[in-house]
């Protein structure tokens, strides 16, 4: 990075340290603390997505829908997390090629799953043979999404099965009055009312959802925990710059960017909760309202 | 072929150490559906062990930090508060890998406290392996999440209980133990309730992080993940460890519902709250 780099063993603290933290080891580990935002960024959408699907399928009258919806809620809470975030990723590359396989080799005519071994033809392979290490990355960190996804769906759908239940049963009778259909009433006022009431949970599930993305690093994703461990290990003279065990410091790094976020989102969803509060039929919807009309 | 006995009197209580059963864990093709569902059971003891002790420890010590947190006085409110945030904010796999790699660092032989007329040794080796150095993390962990719960419930005690117990003339530790600490308990149950659920499930990181698993005694999930990196098939071990605990959820959400009973038995039945599967998630 600095011209002075040449030969770190002979430079004084602060350069051999400025050296030390712009070497490409470290701007990977800096990389990976985007790959965070990015997982998160991704997944919110996704498990809003899904939280979406699972609360009207718990709304729905038709009987089966109806359980799917609350088997799914159900067993994902009382399941810890950890098992989904291992399960899923192996469970559906373990679909996709046995789908890619029956499609790609019809007259392949041994067993698949030969004793502890999962064998599908050259052309099922996913990610394809021969593929490059960075669409490797992109498959890991696309299992990894929907993983996260199915969980924090789950967690969503029940937040906001809640906050459509917490709409003035009143404002619907009242629209199906006025001859809106059951969807029309949906569409027309529960959905744009329900977020104020789903709003505390969300941002429940936001931090929850932060403080699960380290586990990204038992999906063998080299996400910040990989390098922290890998960088903060003793290194011998071998290396270019030898230290001692670092890793407390680099998981203290770790420790602080997550405070750091948990406290920005706690923010953010104060700022989210009023704004979304204005012209609400609330407590906090009508102070607003007074404190515009009195101005 | 083992059959289902050889299985259990095997592995059953093998987590406990290599004495209480075969010297190894099965491997590769002769793992039987019985090794794992007896193996991971045995695994359950220790989720049971990390999550027992740290809620009792844990209980005990929230108390004392949400009344710190509560009380008026800025030399015990803002440590309190600091120590919530810090415990709340980041996540718990970071923690287990910053202690772990903190718990290294000291001197193996102990550290030596001078007390003036003695010296104290405190031996510090034992923090390095997950039974004791896990469940102090994790005794912290549940200290803040439950310290937050009951802090929000101190905060919600009706007023109406206040000023009966002055009326009464109540003052001290005789109000806070018939008044308070009864109130808080009580308004905090349900949550608290979901806390204990997270913590148990969260005791699934502890061999995942950076404590090692002696002897390959670990926990239930720990055993999971070994028989799938063994057969490649996720789909014996992650069901059946999925199954255990939604057995240990029923039982602590039944467990609890007793407790929520007793502790609401004066309130008149439409008030009081119920302790569901479909808790809030508050974590």
């Amino acid at each position: 990075m600095f011209e002075f780099c040449a030969d770190p063993s002979i430079l004084p603290d602060w350069q051999w340290f400025a050296c030390y933290l712009t070497s490409g080891t470290h701007l990977a580990f800096y990389r990976s603390f985007l790959v965070v935002i990015l997982l998160l960024l991704v997944v919110a959408p996704l498990a809003l997505g899904m939280g979406m699907l699972g609360a009207l399928a718990i709304r729905a009258h038709f009987l089966p829908l109806n359980m799917v919806g609350r088997g799914y809620v159900n067993l994902v809470r009382g399941v810890p997390d950890i098992v989904f975030f291992l399960f899923v990723p192996i469970a559906l590359g373990q679909g996709i090629e046995w789908v890619l396989h029956q499609i790609n080799c019809p007259d392949w005519d041994q067993p698949i799953r030969q004793g502890n071994d999962w064998l599908v033809c050259r052309e099922a392979k996913m990610p394809p043979v021969g593929a490059s290490a960075w669409a490797r990355n992109v498959y890991a960190f696309s299992m990894a999404v929907v993983a996260f996804a199915f969980v924090f769906g789950a967690f969503v759908a029940n937040t906001l099965h809640g906050a459509m239940q917490a709409v003035p049963q009143t404002q619907v009778e009242t629209a199906e009055a006025y001859g809106m259909t059951h969807a029309q009433a949906f569409r027309r006022i529960v959905l744009p009312q329900m977020w104020v009431y789903a709003l505390p949970g969300l941002s429940n599930i936001w931090q929850i959802l932060i403080k699960a993305t380290p586990l990204l690093f038992l999906l063998g994703i080299q996400d910040a925990v990989y390098w922290a461990r890998e960088l903060g290990g003793a290194k011998t003279s071998l290396y270019t710059y030898p230290h001692p065990d670092w890793r407390v410091w680099y998981f203290l790094v770790l420790l602080c960017f997550y405070l750091f976020l948990t406290w920005g989102s706690e923010k953010g969803f104060g700022w989210l909760t009023l704004r979304m509060s204005r012209g609400q039929a609330t407590a906090e919807g009508e102070r607003q309202r007074r404190r515009r009309a009195a101005a | 072929m083992r059959t289902c006995a050889e299985s259990f009197a095997g592995y059953f209580l093998r987590p406990l150490g290599r004495d209480y059963g075969e010297r190894l864990l099965p491997r590769g093709l002769e793992i039987t559906f019985c090794d794992q569902a007896f193996l991971i059971a045995g695994g359950l003891l220790w989720n049971i062990y990390f999550a027992g002790l740290a809620i009792l420890f844990g209980f005990f010590l929230a108390t004392g930090v949400a009344l710190a947190k509560f009380s008026e006085n800025p030399w015990l409110n803002r440590p309190a508060a600091g120590f919530v945030f810090v415990f709340r904010g980041s996540p718990l796999f970071i923690q287990f890998f910053f202690f772990y790699s903190a718990f290294v660092l000291l001197p193996r032989v102990g550290v030596e406290i001078p007390l003036g007329f003695t010296t104290l040794t405190l031996h510090t080796s034992a923090l390095t392996t997950a039974q004791v150095g896990a469940l102090f993390v994790l005794i912290l962990n549940t200290t803040a999440y439950s310290a937050e719960l009951f802090y929000g419930a101190l905060r919600a005690i009706p007023k109406g209980d206040l000023e009966a117990a002055d009326a009464y003339g109540m003052t001290g530790f005789s109000r806070f133990r018939r008044i308070i600490w009864p109130n808080m308990l009580r308004l905090a149950w349900p949550s608290y309730t979901n806390e204990v659920i997270f913590l148990t499930h969260s005791t699934t990181l502890v061999f995942l992080s950076a404590f090692p698993a002696r002897q390959q005694s670990g926990e239930a999930f720990y055993y999971a993940r070994y028989f799938v990196d063994q057969t490649f098939n996720p789909f014996v071990a992650y069901p059946l460890v999925g199954f255990y605990f939604i057995l240990l959820t029923l039982a602590i959400i039944g467990a609890s519902g007793l407790v929520n009973i007793h502790l609401n038995r004066h309130l008149p039945r439409p008030q009081r709250a119920r302790i569901r599967f479909r808790p809030q998630y508050l974590r």
